[in-house]
């Protein structure tokens, strides 16, 4: 041990060994890569949207297919729900922050507050987005199946494609849900990370940096969140 | 080897990531809302009123969404505080997404140029 303490100390510059060469701690780094992986597949299902969108004539007006707010307005309100819901998801986003930065401070009471805060944002984005799907599932949208010809006119400014509509029903349930099960995983592990702080497990521990691995997942969440928004109902 | 390790941690917990003040990640967020409210703008009023066309309304969706995605990494996961070295180990694989994206355009491309309007 003496011996092995000694030769660590000779080594000092970052790469020579001994210590973590980007002074990120391991369950860190390692979140960081899982992250890169889960990019490189929601990447893939983004972009084989973007190739089959491309390839066909016609495809449906998200401005028409997303018009309505549930329980409210059942048309003639394109893009304010789903205004809702990246409001919801941007604001958990600036809660998880704040529970990191208390979490930096060792303030046990407010990294609580603010993980509840994340977890109700979370629960509310599934919510919003369980309302989404059974809309779209009421207008005859589904995995493999489309609305009957008459509703399917509706949705298309120009010339009606089935495949077209086809192809965004499946491709759309996929993604959104990919997404919504990364919200939902999400949110279970917010509400472990929630009951160790109020266990003091961290406390304990001495440092956060739980806290801060789980923040990084969601904040990814809320990233991906970002580009479906844009590509599925601004693009 | 588990108290260097323990060492380290605290180090980290310590000095290198003091994190973002609550000022400035109240910025961030309004920085995004804001970039936000410029796409609904877009979609809701310059695009239906005809001033610019379809083209350019998603290039601007576009650049939009990678300068929020940009604030999201860089201050909220905090890498822009990080060594270079992590900086790029991430950054640099999306070159193949980049590659990815511009292989499946030009075979959309391609399938349009084939294609008839029912397949």
């Amino acid at each position: 041990m003496d011996s092995l303490s000694q030769l660590d100390q000779v080594k000092t510059t970052p790469w020579s060994g001994g210590r973590s060469p980007w002074s990120v701690e391991y369950g860190k780094l390692m979140m960081w890569f899982f992250l890169l992986s889960d990019a490189f597949t929601f990447s893939s299902l983004l972009v084989y949207y973007g190739a089959q969108r491309f390839s066909k004539f016609t495809w449906p007006n998200p401005d028409l297919v997303f018009q309505s707010i549930p329980g409210i307005k059942d048309s003639g309100a394109p893009l304010v729900f789903v205004g809702i819901m990246t409001f919801i998801l941007i604001m958990s986003s600036v809660t998880m922050v704040l529970a990191v930065e208390a979490g930096h401070r060792r303030a046990k009471s407010q990294v609580v507050g603010w993980m509840i805060a994340t977890i109700i944002g979370g629960f509310m984005f599934l919510g919003c987005q369980a309302l989404e799907w059974t809309h779209l599932h009421h207008e005859g949208f589904w995995w493999g199946s489309i609305p009957e010809p008459e509703k399917l006119k509706e949705f298309f400014t120009g010339p009606v494609s089935n495949v077209a509509a086809q192809q965004f029903a499946n491709l759309f349930f996929t993604i959104t849900g990919f997404h919504g099960f990364h919200v939902f995983s999400g949110v279970i592990i917010n509400i472990i990370i929630l009951c160790m702080t109020i266990n003091g497990t961290f406390e304990k521990r001495g440092h956060y940096l739980m806290v801060e691995k789980v923040g990084l997942y969601w904040h990814f969440v809320d990233l991906v969140w970002v580009f479906v928004f844009t590509f599925f109902y601004l693009v | 080897m588990s108290e260097q390790h323990l060492h380290n941690t605290e180090e980290h917990a310590h000095d290198e990531h003091a994190g973002l003040s609550k000022s400035k990640i109240w910025q961030v967020f309004f920085i995004l809302l804001g970039i936000t409210v410029v796409e609904f703008v877009i979609a809701l009023v310059i695009l239906p009123g005809g001033m610019v066309s379809r083209m350019a309304a998603n290039i601007a969706y576009i650049l939009l969404t990678l300068l929020k995605a940009y604030y999201i990494v860089a201050f909220f996961m905090h890498l822009k505080f990080e060594k270079t070295g992590l900086k790029l180990s991430l950054g640099l694989a999306f070159i193949f997404i980049f590659y990815f994206i511009t292989l499946m355009l030009i075979e959309g491309g391609y399938l349009n140029i084939h294609m008839t309007l029912n397949s």
